[in-house]
């Protein structure tokens, strides 16, 4: 048997509604038959009756209920369709659901599922990465599972938290990548993953570009240059001790993410290691990120404006050559 | 263009002998939000508030209308202009003091300030300032509810015509038709959001036209008159706890102040102070009082003396008491404290 991170996250919804009655989801498109723009949730509506709920083509409102039900003690995972359609909800998610704890004394408990993230001719619309808009703001826990395990246990603790989480799963991830079963064991929230020990240099990465960072760690290994690939999984909050320990081992750091290059999780991950790690380094830390574009939708665009193996490497040698 | 609520749908039939139950509980709930918030405005012009001061001058006979055939386990999202009703619904007046005032022992302590105050356990929202955003959450709640298996309840919130304007508002307005949850909009056209009058910001002869578009039962009321204010809202009320229809009532008024106590309403022309809907709704209660001899003048001397030492009592009692201090603030922002990012 083997498990898609897809199928991951159905089973993670499905765990969820069997288990605790306070859940249910709400979203476009999600329920009846259908299941989902994705199928996240593909038989769940028929499997858990009144808990999988359509909504109208409005973001705003779609978080708006989900905040009022969360105060009334329910855990409502909202369904972005895409990520990027969280623009018409930024308001809900930064305005209410991020201040109502500090504000209130009563946390919005909801978890949003963002499906991030770009695939081949997806275009400017549908095939954003928006955890460090998220993560800018105060009052929310932003992750972005980068494994199929991750993708199950972090979903469900995302549920059990009591803060508004931002759930970013990546839809290039969805199909492409299996796991033998589900996980039986985790790590929480708020911990980073080394998924590839090294000694010359530190890849911090997340979602998706793990597994770039993991290639090209792969390539460098056979000229006995070992690259250390830190998964940050949630990137509010940060694991900057995982990263500090990182870089102590090999005195170089690369940051490489999917997003937009101006500000965002690259540039933090930096500014912390060059505030508290400063001594550690051996060289000047990189980054490399999306360009500073529109997402294109042709594959041939597409593939270079975000980080691929090519471009990561072209910065790691830079990185060693200092 | 001087756009007013021109045809009214539902108008309750004139009731000459007949006095709403309830009419002097309301208007002793308009006085005391009255009295109450001409001591904010003095205290804010002498000074001793910081941040702005926001008044519901002229609204409070819709807004009492709107907190007042509420119930214990109802929902109550009120606005910017709902002291009124606020208290009907059951806000403690310290509460509001405390809050203009900057106590730490207030609800939001100091966290946050003037209208955006709240308690959400307790059914009353904290409202955010961009318009539109507490209708999905009252929507929420009253969903829940349905899904908990409670009955009888309902959820109301106010806005107004500025307000009925935003993206965020339509949205809201759907979700909860399309929910069916018993839902009330109570959306007051004073005439002005903030400086802009009504031919800059709708072109529909009347808002109250748009229940139809939205699935909902519309009625228009007077937003002067108490009598009708209690008539409408609380048959809307009822309507809506009964598994009626989600309402929209419109009501129509003037704004009697600024926008805040910053603001002179300069822009208010002499045209529109003289309509029917700038008439002042306290006065107007008073004569209608007197008239039909709820109270005599003495009665009425001694409720506004016994509002104004309650009001003076709890704003002694809050500006007695200590501010935040940034040194002693939990600066966390969220409720699980070992997922708080350690930002160097």
């Amino acid at each position: 048997m083997s498990i898609t991170y897809l199928e991951a996250i159905r089973e993670a919804q499905t765990y969820l509604l069997r288990n605790d009655e306070r859940v249910f989801i709400y979203g476009q498109d999600i329920a009846g038959k259908f299941g989902g723009a994705f199928k996240a949730t593909k038989g769940l509506a028929e499997q858990f009756p009144g808990r999988v709920l359509n909504t109208p083509i409005s973001e705003d409102a779609i978080v708006g209920t989900a905040i009022g039900a969360a105060m009334e003690g329910m855990r409502p995972i909202v369904e972005m369709q895409f990520a990027d359609f969280s623009s018409i909800a930024l308001n809900q998610i930064l305005n209410n659901a991020g201040t109502q704890y500090w504000r209130t004394g009563t946390p919005a408990s909801i978890t949003v599922r963002l499906p991030s993230g770009g695939t081949k001719g997806s275009g400017p619309f549908h095939s954003q990465s928006m955890e460090g808009i998220y993560s800018h703001y105060p009052g929310l826990i932003v992750v972005t599972p980068a494994t199929v395990e991750d993708a199950y246990t972090m979903l469900i603790d995302a549920v059990a938290i009591d803060d508004p989480v931002v759930y970013c799963e990546h839809k290039y991830l969805y199909y492409h990548l299996k796991a033998d079963a589900l996980p039986t064991e985790k790590l929480p929230i708020g911990k980073a993953r080394i998924v590839r020990p090294g000694r010359d240099l530190t890849i911090v990465s997340n979602s998706a570009m793990v597994h770039e960072a993991l290639a090209v760690a792969h390539q460098f290994s056979s000229k006995d240059i070992e690259i250390e690939v830190v998964d940050l999984r949630s990137v509010k909050p940060l694991d900057t001790d995982t990263i500090l320990a990182s870089v102590a081992r090999t005195g170089r750091l690369l940051c490489v993410g999917e997003a937009f290059p101006w500000g965002g999780v690259t540039a933090e991950v930096i500014a912390r290691v060059a505030t508290e790690g400063f001594h550690l380094l051996d060289a000047a830390p990189a980054r490399i990120n999306a360009k500073d574009t529109p997402i294109p939708y042709h594959p041939n665009l597409w593939s270079e404006h975000r980080p691929n193996a090519k471009t990561i490497a072209a910065k790691v040698r830079q990185v060693l050559a200092e | 263009m001087l756009q007013t609520a021109r045809r009214v749908e539902k108008r309750p039939k004139a009731k000459k002998a007949k006095v709403h139950p309830r009419y002097l509980e309301a208007f002793r709930w308009m006085l005391l939000a009255r009295v109450f918030e001409e001591k904010l405005a003095s205290l804010y012009r002498g000074g001793l508030i910081t941040g702005g001061v926001y008044l519901g001058k002229g609204q409070e006979a819709v807004s009492v209308a709107c907190g007042l055939f509420l119930e214990k386990g109802d929902v109550f999202a009120p606005l910017i202009r709902d002291q009124a009703g606020r208290s009907a619904f059951g806000e403690p007046l310290i509460d509001v003091a405390r809050t203009y005032l900057g106590s730490r022992m207030g609800p939001m302590r100091g966290r946050d300030g003037n209208i955006h105050r709240g308690s959400p356990k307790a059914g009353q929202l904290a409202m955010i300032s961009h318009l539109g955003a507490m209708i999905p959450v009252v929507v929420g709640k009253l969903l829940a509810k349905r899904m908990k298996g409670e009955r009888g309840f309902v959820g109301l919130t106010t806005i107004g015509e500025g307000g009925m304007q935003t993206g965020a508002t339509h949205e809201g307005l759907n979700i909860a038709a399309v929910e069916g949850v018993p839902f009330v909009v109570v959306a007051t056209n004073n005439h002005y959001a903030y400086s802009t009058p009504n031919d800059r910001q709708f072109a529909c002869a009347d808002l109250v036209d748009r229940a139809k578009g939205y699935g909902y039962a519309g009625s228009s009321v007077d937003g002067t008159d108490l009598t009708q204010c209690l008539d409408v809202i609380g048959a809307a009320v009822k309507t809506a706890r009964a598994g009626g229809p989600p309402q929209l009532v419109v009501a129509s008024i003037l704004r009697l102040a600024g926008h805040g106590e910053h603001d002179d309403a300069s822009y208010v022309t002499d045209d529109i102070r003289r309509q029917p809907f700038a008439e002042d709704p306290l006065p107007k209660s008073e004569r209608f009082i007197l008239e039909k001899e709820i109270m005599d003048s003495d009665a009425l001397k001694t409720m506004r003396a016994e509002i104004a030492a309650e009001v003076d009592q709890v704003i002694a009692t809050a500006q007695r008491e200590q501010p935040p201090v940034g040194a002693e603030e939990d600066w966390c922002a969220i409720s699980r404290r070992e997922l708080t990012d350690h930002i160097p």
